[in-house]
């Protein structure tokens, strides 16, 4: 299983689509690591550098709602991979980009906004970093001394695949 | 208690439910482009598992770039082609045949009432317009069900549609969709199927059926359905003669996939098309859409008409029919696409390409290129492009590019003017 947990990278905005996350330009790569330098380069949001050291840095995104709309490109959740980030919380997600996240073995986990407001309070602090625990269902957002924990549910079925580490072992060992 | 077409689908087609609400199911076809198949094929290489469940169920063909562009591009075509060819999957489409996928295999006849397709590509819910549950998925999915021929999805809900009215002058099944999109948001249908009744829909053509469930997903639809009919069957005839006595049995075959009348939905949205007028995005989600009145004027530099949303021969018949005897304003270039050869020669044939380039477009081979940004017609930074596509993220067809999407007659009309124009004053 995959490891969970590190330094956010906020992305405060909704519907940030998987064009925004890989354009498409670079889908030509044929390996996943080919595509690492490419992360976020479209996305345009205040304070946002795709090449910062916050983006480099980062283990976890935090977003906000229909995260990963767009084309089906499991590119998105690859450029992710490569760069070290295996989980994404956000308000809701795209259904694609959910689905890629749980079938490569990586999470996308639903808070409801009251939840992502508290958790995007902590956007300044330069020591803001999440705990996540898929078993339990539970997540810790630290930083500027303080601390506060948030329970999640995902789909018993995408539990499995976080489990399993993706869709392919699963439906190999299933049908 | 009745069914949804997708309710009926996923029980005809359910191999196990492993946790409640989720359901995998057989897949009737499943669909492969050089974009997103490589790197599956690649994984079941390097996993040792380099098979297929059924090579007549898997079609395949090169279309994002084509012909390649570059070695990267032609790597791509090449690991796809290779692997069509080792494993016998006859349904291939090489450079020559091949077309933007959406319009390519439904005009093959592979899509047929009540089945289910997937694709690694997200216009995949074009192919509802058949009465099938089609889905675009990701690479992943897409690996296991060349593998297993399966597919996991959650049960997913209905919302109901009911469109009806004639359709007005100047407004097309492009105008109804971006109305729809507009009206609940680019995730107003997320997790749901967007179900489609009423006149309006009876009375469209599959090629105009199709341009609407094309951009379900723009709504964050899982697939666009319409309920297979007459015009579905006359449609299929020529591929399905031989396996029905008449149009009327094939018909009485497909209307069990149409939705129960006591069907259940989550929600019910009537939509009356008399008071549509051209309908045009602006800003970066196809969610941003104004009525032609309030957008007219907008300066343009490209026109661009194609894809797998209106890059069929009624599209090019409409925007021949505006093009005709008169020419694109000297401020902008303009391209054209056919979606596949068929088009491209029915086209042809047609005279409609003789109109497209006295009025000064390029005509390029069929191919997704441009909408995506990828080829054959890529915006500069600060360009603006009226398109009959789908996307209008930022950058999508050129980093820095601006995308105005509408219909093909309201492109066609835009082309003449150098704006964006009205197309009614044409007709």
């Amino acid at each position: 299983m995959k490891t969970f947990g590190g330094p956010v990278l906020f992305l405060d905005r909704s519907d940030i689509n998987t064009d925004e996350i890989i354009p498409a330009k670079y889908l030509t790569e044929i390996t996943k690591e080919d595509l690492k330098p490419y992360i976020l380069e479209d996305l345009k949001l205040p304070g946002f550098d795709p090449k910062g050291p916050k983006t480099g840095a980062a283990r976890v995104i935090v977003s906000r709602a229909n995260f990963g709309c767009g084309s089906s490109r499991e590119h998105a959740p690859w450029v992710f991979e490569v760069n070290g980030i295996t989980a994404v919380i956000a308000e809701s997600f795209a259904r694609i980009f959910r689905q890629n996240m749980f079938n490569c073995g990586m999470a996308a986990i639903e808070l409801p906004k009251a939840d992502i407001d508290l958790i995007m309070s902590h956007a300044e602090d330069a020591d803001a970093a999440m705990s996540i625990d898929i078993e339990a269902g539970t997540l810790t957002m630290k930083g500027g001394g303080q601390q506060k924990s948030f329970s999640f549910e995902i789909s018993p079925f995408d539990k499995a695949l976080v489990l399993a580490g993706g869709w392919v072992d699963y439906a190999d060992k299933n049908y | 208690m009745g069914r949804t077409t997708a309710e009926k689908i996923f029980d005809a087609h359910l191999v196990d439910e492993p946790f409640p609400g989720t359901k995998v199911l057989r897949l009737d076809a499943v669909l492969c482009h050089e974009i997103t198949t490589p790197i599956a094929i690649d994984d079941l290489i390097r996993r040792d598992k380099d098979r297929v469940f059924d090579p007549t169920k898997i079609k395949a063909v090169i279309d994002h770039v084509t012909p390649s562009k570059d070695t990267k591009t032609a790597t791509q075509a090449k690991i796809l082609r290779d692997w069509a060819r080792r494993h016998g999957i006859k349904d291939f489409f090489d450079v020559g045949a091949n077309g933007v996928c959406h319009a390519l295999f439904p005009e093959q006849g592979f899509i047929r009432p009540g089945y289910t397709v997937i694709m690694g590509d997200s216009h995949t819910c074009t192919h509802g317009a058949f009465g099938a549950f089609a889905a675009g998925i990701g690479t992943t999915d897409l690996e296991v069900g060349i593998l297993k021929g399966v597919c996991a999805f959650r049960q997913p809900k209905t919302i109901k549609f009911n469109v009806n009215g004639t359709l007005p002058k100047g407004v097309y099944a492009k105008d109804v969709i971006l109305h729809i999109i507009g009206r609940i948001g680019v995730n107003g249908a997320t997790d749901r199927v967007m179900e489609f009744h009423g006149s309006t829909i009876a009375d469209m053509t599959m090629e105009s059926r199709m341009t609407l469930c094309n951009m379900a997903i723009e709504a964050g639809g899982t697939s666009g359905i319409c309920m297979p009919d007459m015009t579905t069957v006359d449609y299929l005839w020529k591929f399905i003669s031989n396996d029905f006595a008449s149009k009327e049995a094939a018909l009485a075959e497909y209307s069990r996939w149409c939705a129960d009348a006591d069907a259940e939905y989550e929600q019910i949205i009537e939509i009356d098309v008399a008071t549509l007028q051209p309908t045009v995005t602006f800003g970066y989600k196809p969610d941003q859409v104004k009525t032609i009145s309030e957008i007219e004027g907008t300066p343009l530099d490209q026109i661009y008409i194609g894809s797998c949303t209106n890059g069929r021969l009624e599209d090019l018949r409409i925007a021949a029919q505006i093009l005709k005897g008169r020419k694109l304003a000297p401020t902008v270039r303009g391209i054209l696409s056919p979606a596949t050869p068929a088009i491209f020669k029915d086209a042809t044939r047609e005279g409609l390409i003789d109109i497209f380039m006295e009025a000064g477009f390029c005509v390029t081979n069929p191919t997704c290129g441009a909408c995506l940004g990828m080829s054959n017609g890529v915006l500069a930074e600060g360009e603006v492009c009226a398109s009959t596509t789908n996307r209008n993220f930022m950058g999508r067809m050129g980093k820095g590019g601006m995308v105005h999407l509408m219909s093909p007659a309201t492109a066609a009309a835009s082309a003449i003017e150098g704006k964006i124009a009205d197309p009614r004053k044409y007709l």
